[in-house]
């Protein structure tokens, strides 16, 4: 069993290992803007499908990556997971239990948290010391009497100082309250530390000690980590798998490297080709990925990646690809009907499919 | 070598705090020669925007020019009034910012705000400026300008909004734009559009570009010269390329290592020790050497200036051959 420095045992593992810690099924949010009423009168959508039947398992002591656009519904599904935001339906099961829709405290605690802007995520009023003793009391994670000497190796544990106790958030960089508020996810011992964009809102130098920080804490305590990030450079170096969201389903997943070297989804693809790199070749203006992504109310029919997919068929149109595995590696699965095809469909032969499609969007990059 | 299009030298932007004076820019040189795109780098609190908006005259009204030229084809920006500067403004030198959401007139049809410009400027009447708007909306990639001139920001998306504040900064064919942080609110698949878009139609215009960034590899897309500031001065100058891959500055090597790179996963990454410098009271010396693991005595007496190292290259290092040297065995190790 791994345990904290100090003699803090981390969370028990149980003796099922080939169970997946986490295991979401089919799981969906979605949120209703305005009125019912006044949108069928506009005829107008008014549901929003942030996340839209999404299974996925993470493994104990893995690092599973999110990454997508923005609106892609990576940040929702994290806070469905955390108990955050209630989902329409799915199911979530940790360990092989159910998590019920309102939680006790002791699920909660099983699943926690790290914010992407340290500086909102803390309470301003509570010297850091008061967060995390407010959190230990209400908790019962260690006796009274243990509550202080917790704290301190808390925040050794995170590379803070013991005096920082003491100290208000305000009084800390970005880079520091970052690190209180891994301090303050990990004081519940989780099982499953939830970081949505832990270092986006930091400079690149002070990234860099986070990123290795959530790092040691994965090799020192066994960590299970869930992070969701835009940044596919900072995935690459943390995660051991990568799931890609679009519009708020999974539209591929794979180990980071297989992902890496051969992805499958055109969209995954043109996702990696427009990451800016130190290259210094004169480049084509064809920009990796065409047009904006729909609105999350007006999903398109069929494939939902179709209206910017370079290679879109007619059958794309007409049947949603469901996730499927690939042949040779059932690690790597990926939701386009030509994914794991021998022959990809030529670009040449693609025809208007729709108003924004990519025909338009091809004018657009020679205009 | 003929006179650079633009020439900013030896300039001193202070603000007044509560603290102190706060030197956030001091002591800043640099040029701009026509076409060219120069980057400015430098993580927050460097003085990057703040020099950028001293160009312009767009500095907040506790911060103000102490001392130092802006020099545009010859005439210095930091003596005029701001109705002088009004007319410089749009024409001559046009500035892209990072909330395009902010920067936009929120109540104002997005195709009359592309139009204005050319009206006041160009001389152009109502159907000509609206004319030549929507050309500019075709040009910057807008899909279906006729239908878009008449939507109001909100209705774009963060892209869309960003191609706006383009087609607004050519829309009198200025011959340099500033760019504060324009692709730091978008998305990677938006922001290569958007960098793309930028730099074929600076390629095409001839127009030079400012670009302000904290994205090393952002920087690599767009520009040709790159400088590196730290503690409100510029640490190392140079090509892009050569900066980049052969940083001639301690602080410079540790930006190229502190970030992940995609393509070159490292098994751990390498910040950079301690944090910024107070700009109200900088350490003496070297700005960087409390940080420097290169710092010798000499660093802490006297301030390095920028020296000329090689054809277009400067750093402010005075032990600038210990990072090639690190550089070079690093490279034998590999």
């Amino acid at each position: 069993m791994t345990t904290l420095p100090g003699g803090v045992p981390a969370a028990v593992l149980p003796a099922s290992q080939d169970s997946p810690l986490l295991d979401v099924t089919n799981l969906a949010v979605s949120f209703s803007l305005g009125s019912a009423l006044i949108a069928r009168m506009r005829n107008q959508a008014h549901v929003l499908h942030a996340v839209d039947g999404v299974d996925l398992s993470i493994a104990r002591g893995e690092a599973l990556a999110l990454v997508g656009e923005s609106g892609s519904g990576k940040s929702t599904l994290a806070r469905a997971l955390s108990g955050l935001q209630r989902p329409d339906r799915g199911e979530i099961r940790l360990d092989g239990k159910t998590l019920p829709a309102r939680r006790s405290r002791a699920d909660q605690r099983k699943i926690q948290m790290v914010f992407q802007d340290p500086y909102s995520s803390l309470n301003p009023r509570l010297t850091v010391g008061g967060i995390l003793h407010e959190l230990l009391r209400v908790h019962h994670i260690v006796p009274a009497a243990e509550i202080d000497s917790y704290t301190r190796e808390l925040l050794r544990l995170v590379g803070l100082d013991e005096e920082a106790v003491h100290a208000y958030p305000r009084q800390f960089s970005g880079g520091q309250r970052q690190r209180v508020a891994i301090a303050r996810a990990l004081a519940l011992r989780p099982e499953l530390l939830v970081a949505d964009e832990p270092v986006s809102a930091l400079d690149v130098s002070v990234q860099a000690t986070i990123l290795n920080l959530l790092q040691d804490l994965r090799g020192e305590l066994g960590l299970t980590l869930l992070l969701i990030s835009h940044n596919l450079a900072v995935v690459r170096h943390l995660c051991d798998r990568v799931a890609v969201m679009y519009l708020g389903r999974i539209i591929e997943i794979a180990p980071t490297e297989t992902l890496f070297a051969s992805p499958r989804h055109p969209y995954t693809r043109g996702l990696l080709a427009a990451i800016p790199r130190l290259t210094f070749e004169p480049e084509s203006d064809v920009p990796a990925v065409q047009g904006d992504p729909p609105s999350p109310l007006r999903i398109p029919a069929g494939c939902r990646f179709r209206t910017r997919c370079p290679i879109a068929q007619p059958i794309c149109e007409e049947q949603d690809p469901a996730l499927t595995e690939s042949g040779s590696d059932p690690a790597h699965r990926a939701a386009c009907h030509f994914a794991f095809a021998d022959t990809a469909p030529p670009r040449a032969t693609v025809t208007a499919i729709g108003a924004t499609g990519p025909t338009g969007a091809g004018e657009e990059a020679k205009s | 070598m003929s006179q650079p299009l633009l020439q900013v030298s030896d300039l001193h932007v202070q603000i007044a705090g509560r603290r102190g004076i706060v030197r956030a820019v001091d002591g800043v040189s640099l040029e701009v020669p026509a076409g060219e795109a120069l980057g400015l780098v430098g993580e927050s609190g460097s003085g990057k925007s703040m020099t950028l908006r001293a160009i312009l005259g767009l500095l907040p009204p506790e911060a103000r020019i102490t001392s130092g030229q802006v020099l545009l084809d010859g005439a210095d920006l930091t003596q005029l009034g701001n109705s002088q500067l009004n007319k410089i403004r749009g024409p001559k030198i046009a500035m892209i910012f990072q909330e395009p959401m902010s920067a936009l007139n929120p109540v104002m049809r997005v195709g009359s705000q592309i139009a204005e410009g050319p009206q006041i400027h160009l001389g152009l009447n109502r159907r000509q400026a609206a004319e030549r708007a929507l050309e500019l909306m075709r040009r910057v990639g807008i899909p279906d300008p006729e239908r878009r001139f008449r939507s109001f920001p909100h209705e774009f998306s963060g892209g869309m909004r960003q191609r706006v504040m383009i087609a607004m900064a050519l829309s009198c064919e200025p011959s340099l734009i500033l760019c504060d942080e324009p692709t730091t609110a978008l998305d990677v698949t938006i922001q290569d559009q958007i960098l793309r878009l930028l730099a074929r139609l600076c390629r095409e215009s001839g127009t030079s570009l400012v670009f302000v960034t904290h994205d090393l590899p952002v920087v690599a897309q767009v520009c040709h010269q790159l400088a590196v500031m730290y503690g409100g001065q510029i640490v190392e100058r140079g090509g892009v390329e050569q900066v980049l891959t052969e940083p001639c500055h301690p602080y410079t090597l540790g930006l190229v290592r502190s970030a992940p790179d995609v393509d070159h996963p490292r098994s751990s990454l390498v910040p950079i020790p301690g944090s910024p410098p107070s700009l109200v009271s900088p350490p003496a010396g070297c700005r960087f050497h409390p940080r420097c693991k290169f710092a010798e005595e000499d660093c802490t007496v006297s301030q390095p200036p920028l020296r000329l190292i090689d054809a277009g290259r400067a750093t402010a290092c005075l032990h600038f051959e210990r990072c090639l040297d690190e550089l070079r065995t690093e490279g034998a190790d590999r």
